[in-house]
């Protein structure tokens, strides 16, 4: 690099304004490949995102912190943003109010079996503790799910990344699930969606049928409460 | 996307994190403050125009908003490459696991309470 051209990089790595601009391209990258790609689940703009931006960290010999400085600005947002999950959760609660207690049921039962059975087969596989705390919220919306693993001691951008990667398997394996098990049912195969896999199960819900997009939606609001309030609950047991 | 709006999402955000720290509770604050936001709804009983709007444009990019904790992944590398044996057997067995135990528990409590598989009441309104 020239002189001139590195006085410039020495500034601009410096300011807010590259970390903030770098992820907006990156993440409008992510969205093209997988708008391009006909929205294929294994093709998550979040992960693309994530793996462009570490890429280029580690080229340019970054660290997380400065590019943080700039970024820091959009991931202010998460917490308006997950106050505002309140309003889709309010509009399909008023869809199903008279088989809420159903849908509660069959919720809370998704939320425990998926943070006791990552918990159980990550130790049985003698997965550290560090690693176990961030899984355990793994099925739940990233925005919820990193404030889960703060509170609780696991590590939230592991979390999110376990968050993304839970979703594109949901995606991918939920169909399958659902059809070996002779599932016909629309409400209960959103429902599954959602509480498995979060916003990405409920996208692909929503490309199948319009209730289990409805059904999956819930269950996300729905599974993301649960498992804030009752995950302290069952960690506090088992540690 | 109103201003008057967004101020309502910080203020149930703030309340969430004062209620979150002042009772020591284990949940987060933005948390706490969806779910006053979502009691709050309910015992309105309506959605105003203008919430619904700009809750929807900041939900739109919602995935955006966890890039950049993401990228913090490359500070625990290291545990993704030590573990991933655990990780992904407990990612699998997990995600497959909690779909067919809350498809089941669905589909049991409908015939159970006997309300109609096909949607029904569920699905009007």
């Amino acid at each position: 690099m020239d002189d001139g051209l590195y006085q410039i990089w020495v500034y601009l790595s410096t300011t807010p304004l590259l970390g903030l601009t770098v992820t907006l391209v990156a993440y409008q990258t992510g969205m093209w490949i997988y708008t391009r790609a006909g929205l294929h689940p294994l093709l998550n703009p979040v992960l693309i995102a994530v793996v462009l931006l570490v890429g280029l960290l580690m080229v340019t010999g970054t660290e997380y912190r400065t590019y943080f400085d700039g970024a820091q600005f959009v991931h202010f947002m998460l917490g308006p943003a997950t106050v505002a999950l309140a309003v889709p959760l309010y509009q399909q609660f008023q869809k199903v109010r008279r088989s809420f207690a159903l849908i509660l049921v069959a919720v809370l039962s998704g939320s425990a079996t998926a943070a006791l059975s990552a918990i159980g087969v990550a130790w049985a596989l003698g997965a550290s503790r560090e690693t176990l705390l961030s899984l355990a919220p793994k099925s739940v919306t990233a925005p919820i799910a990193m404030g889960i693993a703060e509170a609780t001691g696991g590590v939230p951008s592991l979390t999110a990344v376990l968050v993304i990667l839970t979703g594109i398997l949901g995606a991918v394996l939920g169909t399958w699930t659902l059809n070996a098990l002779r599932i016909k049912d629309w409400r209960a195969r959103g429902l599954a969606m959602g509480t498995a896999s979060h916003g990405i199960g409920t996208a692909r819900a929503l490309q199948v049928n319009e209730v289990a997009g409805a059904f999956a939606s819930l269950a996300m609001g729905l599974n993301g409460l649960a498992t804030a309030i009752l995950l302290p609950l069952i960690l506090g047991l088992i540690f | 996307m109103t201003l008057g709006f967004i101020t309502w999402l910080l203020v149930f955000q703030l309340l969430g994190e004062v209620i979150s720290k002042g009772l020591d509770l284990p949940l987060p604050g933005p948390v706490v403050g969806m779910a006053l936001l979502f009691l709050g709804l309910v015992f309105r009983g309506e959605l105003p125009d203008g919430l619904k709007d700009t809750a929807g444009g900041l939900l739109k990019h919602l995935s955006l908003l966890f890039v950049p904790a993401g990228v913090g992944v490359m500070m625990h590398l290291h545990l993704l490459k030590d573990e991933w044996q655990p990780i992904s057997a407990a990612l699998v067995v997990s995600t497959v696991l909690t779909i067919a135990v809350s498809a089941l528990v669905m589909v049991g409590l409908s015939k159970l309470f006997g309300s109609d598989p096909k949607g029904g009441d569920m699905t009007d309104g």
